[in-house]
């Protein structure tokens, strides 16, 4: 084994995250598919550590990978980082082009279907009918990259998989504590189906927070994110 | 280099965009031939509907056919595809990919929005005066940046242009711009590396091709700050 690689594998793998943050999930995931052996440190988001600001001054948010003293933010740079430093499963595809669609979904979730989901939760009225109809156009623009595939990755979970963790199990527990039914079998059973195959994924099941305990935070902290629009993950 | 070339590799863009420029500076380093089909301003061609169907945005690339949208996504596919050909502009250190991609995030999210409010955006004259200290408050982190990535050599790429440098580079036809117009960014006081950088970019053969003239740019953002004035009003 050449002397770098080896190096690298000695090297001490943190993650400094935040268990009920998807965005902290993905990081997480990634490791364990790479089984990789690296220990947890959970950040309380009130009073963020010296080791957060430090590996992460810029915007000082989880999830943070400290590989060695090398830290790499950004959870889908994270993914990538994981990727390619450590060997074994392959969480991007291979060929070029479709890589280039891996990153183009991953990105679809961040930019669209996230932020048009969270806002259906937390507005109301006009506002948030505008709202429900752009998610529900994200979501069935999505659904269709699953048609003919278990995952968005094929017959094992990918990057677009992990971008999407947030689909398969928070938007779930948001659309409870908002009371509205946006995400449902009827209307998107494909979509449904993938958010339940992804949660039983042995590397995914680790990672999750108790379900009961994600809706008890969600809804003791309703009123202050309806009020600010902004998540708050602990 | 030119508007006709390899009818294998298409690109879609505009004159004046920066992010189909990240794609032309790309398709240059790696030495690929391409056919560059212009789109008119205020209309979308049925190409470009028909290839980029979920943001009809500008750049697409369409090679043998298939269509890859996203300036970012589009560099890094150009530097995989083409891997033996030209100038490599991923860094081969996974962890200075990290870097070089935070840094490009960075640069969409942080450093281009305020840029945007600061030339077009601003509603007022005091937004625009903290749109445009905010801009060099990012350029200011990108300098240090610069500083820690280039380890003395030229680029954020090292001795040649790599992913950050055409991330970042994209904009200097608009910075160069907005500063004709009487905003203040880069400086050799403040960020004395990254006007170094700035000329070496700008003389590079490969961006030299296709960068923008910077009066038409300049023209061309007043242009754009009164059709976005009239579609939002100031406020008092």
């Amino acid at each position: 084994m050449p002397q770098e690689r080896e190096k690298q594998m000695e090297e001490t793998v943190k993650l400094l995250g935040t268990k009920g943050s998807p965005l902290s999930h993905r990081a997480e995931v990634a490791l364990r598919l790479k089984e990789v052996k690296f220990e947890f440190l959970n950040e309380d988001l009130a009073h963020k550590s010296d080791m957060l600001l430090r590996y992460n001054p810029i915007h000082k948010k989880v999830p943070v990978l400290v590989h060695g003293e090398k830290p790499i933010a950004e959870s889908l740079i994270v993914i990538e980082y994981v990727d390619e430093a450590f060997e074994g499963y392959n969480i991007l595809p291979r060929d070029p082009y479709e890589r280039a669609m891996a990153r183009f979904w991953a990105r679809f979730i961040d930019e669209k279907v996230i932020p048009a989901f969270w806002m259906s939760c937390w507005t109301d009225g006009e506002t948030q009918k505008g709202f429900i109809a752009q998610s529900k156009e994200t979501l069935t623009t999505l659904q269709r990259q699953l048609e003919g595939k278990r995952f968005f990755g094929g017959d094992s979970i990918g990057l677009v998989d992990l971008a999407g963790c947030m689909i398969a199990f928070w938007f779930a527990v948001l659309q409870e504590v908002a009371g509205i039914n946006l995400l449902n079998e009827e209307d998107y059973p494909v979509l449904c189906r993938w958010a339940e195959d992804y949660c039983r994924v042995g590397a995914v099941s680790e990672s999750l927070l108790d379900r009961n305990l994600l809706v008890a935070h969600f809804a003791s902290k309703k009123e202050r994110i309806f009020a600010t629009k902004a998540p708050v993950y602990d | 280099m030119a508007a006709s070339g390899n009818p294998e590799v298409k690109l879609l863009g505009i004159w004046f965009s920066p992010f189909v420029l990240r794609a032309r500076i790309a398709l240059n380093l790696k030495e690929v031939q391409y056919e560059f089909l212009e789109e008119q301003l205020g209309t979308k061609s049925e190409l470009l509907l028909e290839s980029n169907p979920v943001y009809k945005k500008m750049p697409v690339l369409i090679h043998d056919g298939k269509p890859v949208c996203e300036s970012l996504i589009i560099v890094q596919y150009i530097d995989e595809v083409w891997a033996g050909s030209g100038t490599t502009l991923m860094p081969t250190d996974a962890y200075e990919r990290a870097i070089h991609r935070f840094w490009t995030v960075y640069v969409d999210d942080k450093l281009y929005s305020s840029f945007l409010d600061s030339i077009m955006r601003y509603r007022t004259d005091e937004a625009k005066a903290e749109a445009e200290e905010q801009t060099v408050a990012a350029l200011q982190l990108l300098e240090e940046a610069f500083d820690k990535i280039s380890k003395g050599k030229p680029f954020f790429g090292g001795d040649t242009i790599g992913y950050l440098d055409i991330a970042l580079g994209c904009f200097l036809g608009w910075i160069r711009a907005a500063e004709i117009n009487g905003l203040k960014l880069l400086d050799h006081a403040r960020t004395p590396l990254l006007c170094a950088w700035a000329e070496k970019f700008y003389n590079n053969e490969a961006v030299r091709a296709v960068i923008p003239d910077t009066m038409k740019l300049a023209e061309f953002t007043k242009v754009l700050r009164s059709s976005y004035q009239n579609r939002v009003p100031p406020t008092k």
